[in-house]
């Protein structure tokens, strides 16, 4: 019987072909092999969240006046409501964590280089649509918190010039943060950014297949600048296994945060309030608040606002067409390095700056 | 006869073109155009009523709407009312009076201002517009100066 549905499947789906081209498939095995597994950590968070997203889908309701009693709905009265919540909230940050990571240890591996450049280039953007993610998502409990994070974080957009004002009426749709910015960030958190988002994972999985992982070059001048002579492990079974075992370990931690620190809802957002004390975004925003703070209010003429975005807007820039601004020796690669630890070591401080500062 | 050919099937490839253009065109413009939030005239407010002022003591201010914006009312040390625009000039963050320092302040980003308004610290690139401050028997009354 097995064998006769698997017959008949063989003979539609080209399902041999797939498992057969799995078997050949090897990855490199060498003291740096640990960080290939972050990509596959991020995708399965990625997996979660459109699972975790689904579920709060059923009972959330997107206006002013409901959404936050439908959040609250969800985390009191439906059984496990709470649950599904706090994983959803809990998963967002650690898929911007596991997305950092990625990202570093690409950048420090180098595996940006040719013929990978848009495999990287792809992945910067997927890094960019996280945090998109992870802000359109931010509003939608309409609670206190996100609402001034949201204002403030469509306002830093104002400062552009010519195009600012007409930036800001697009993102809120309309002059202030109300229930329309709230519909429309609503739309794009489940509906045009998973599109886009899926259609990217596609490609950058695509690539992935096709140029297989990437030999940090120091493992590769050990093997002579042979990169076949590199160590390689079978990805069936050995590599899928460590990938599902390192994903076993990611749910243990997700769930432990989820239940022990359930994400709180706070208090229901009041356009009319004032902005309450300590309030502070996301951890991954902290260290770009936190520069805002020292931003004079005019930089040789300019709107310091703008100079500040208009400076982080060029990095990320710069960051998404890193292979296309490097040559290929040893010295560029030293000064990514370089740089590379610099831009983690400024977030770092910024960071704790923001943690440790008090109210004055 | 051989560049006939291709004449002819660059003015096709023109055509497919066009063609293409015309229905992506036609596609893009109003999927744009429907993006872009139409702009809705708002009653501009002039006036507000912004509660009892004997309700609001001295050091001490009150967030109050006026129109879709919050507004501002303090009571300074002295006794005076006074009242602005609660919308930080910074980031657009809602203020409020901390009367320990006696000073208006922004949570968000540490702004504060002094009380005529003016940003004297932190952040915040201008002063808080001011609005005129009137008592009607024991009902405040703000407006928005012309």
């Amino acid at each position: 019987m097995n064998g006769a549905v698997r017959e008949w499947l063989d003979e539609r789906v080209p399902l041999a072909d797939l498992v057969g081209a799995l078997r050949h498939k090897t990855v490199p095995h060498h003291r740096y092999s640990v960080w290939y597994y972050f990509g596959g950590v991020t995708l399965f968070l990625f997996g979660i969240q459109v699972g975790t997203g689904a579920l709060l889908l059923l009972y959330y309701r997107p206006s002013a006046a409901e959404a936050y009693e439908s959040v609250q709905f969800v985390v009191t009265r439906v059984p496990f409501g709470w649950l599904v919540r706090s994983i959803h909230a809990w998963s967002a940050n650690l898929m911007v964590a596991g997305a950092f990571a990625h990202l570093f240890s690409v950048l420090f591996l180098h595996a940006y280089r040719r013929p990978r450049e848009l495999t990287w280039v792809s992945g910067m953007l997927l890094l960019l649509l996280t945090l998109a993610f992870g802000f359109t998502g931010y509003l939608l409990p309409w609670n206190e918190v996100s609402f001034f994070a949201t204002r403030v974080g469509t306002d830093i957009v104002a400062t552009a010039p010519l195009v600012g004002d007409f930036l800001v009426r697009f993102m809120r749709g309309g002059a202030d943060v109300t229930g329309a910015t709230l519909t429309r960030l609503f739309g794009f958190h489940v509906a045009i950014l998973p599109a886009i988002a899926t259609a990217l994972v596609a490609f950058h999985l695509l690539l992935v297949q096709r140029h297989g992982m990437s030999v940090p070059p120091s493992v590769e001048q050990r093997a002579n600048g042979d990169p076949s002579a590199v160590r390689q492990m079978p990805f069936l079974p050995h590599f899928l296994l460590r990938d599902l075992f390192a994903w076993t370990a990611v749910l243990v931690v997700l769930a432990g945060l989820s239940t022990f620190y359930p994400w709180e809802l706070g208090t229901k957002a009041d356009p009319f309030a004032p902005a309450p004390a300590g309030i502070r975004p996301e951890w991954y925003f902290l260290w770009a608040f936190q520069t805002l703070k020292y931003v004079p209010p005019s930089v040789v003429g300019l709107n310091g606002e703008f100079v500040a975005a208009a400076a982080m807007g060029a990095g990320a820039l710069g960051a998404v067409l890193l292979p296309f601004l490097l040559r290929g020796t040893p010295r560029a690669r030293r000064a990514v390095v370089w740089v590379g630890l610099g831009v983690l070591g400024f977030m770092a401080v910024m960071t704790s700056l923001a943690l440790t500062e008090g109210a004055p | 006869m051989a560049s006939d050919v291709s004449g002819r099937r660059n003015i096709l490839n023109w055509l497919l073109g066009i063609w293409g253009g015309g229905v992506f065109g036609s596609v893009l413009y109003p999927v744009a155009r429907y993006l872009v939030p139409p702009e809705i005239a708002e009653a501009t407010t002039r006036t507000v009523s912004a509660g009892s002022a004997a309700a609001l003591p001295p050091n001490s201010g009150r967030v109050v709407p006026f129109g879709s914006q919050p507004a501002i009312v303090i009571r300074t040390p002295g006794g005076e009312l006074r009242a602005f625009s609660a919308t930080c000039t910074h980031l657009d963050c809602t203020v409020q009076y901390r009367a320990d320092l006696q000073r208006i302040w922004c949570a968000c980003h540490n702004g504060q201002y002094d009380l005529t308004g003016r940003n004297v610290e932190g952040p915040p690139p201008r002063p808080l517009e001011a609005y005129d401050v009137n008592v009607r028997d024991d009902e405040i009354v703000i407006a928005r100066r012309s």
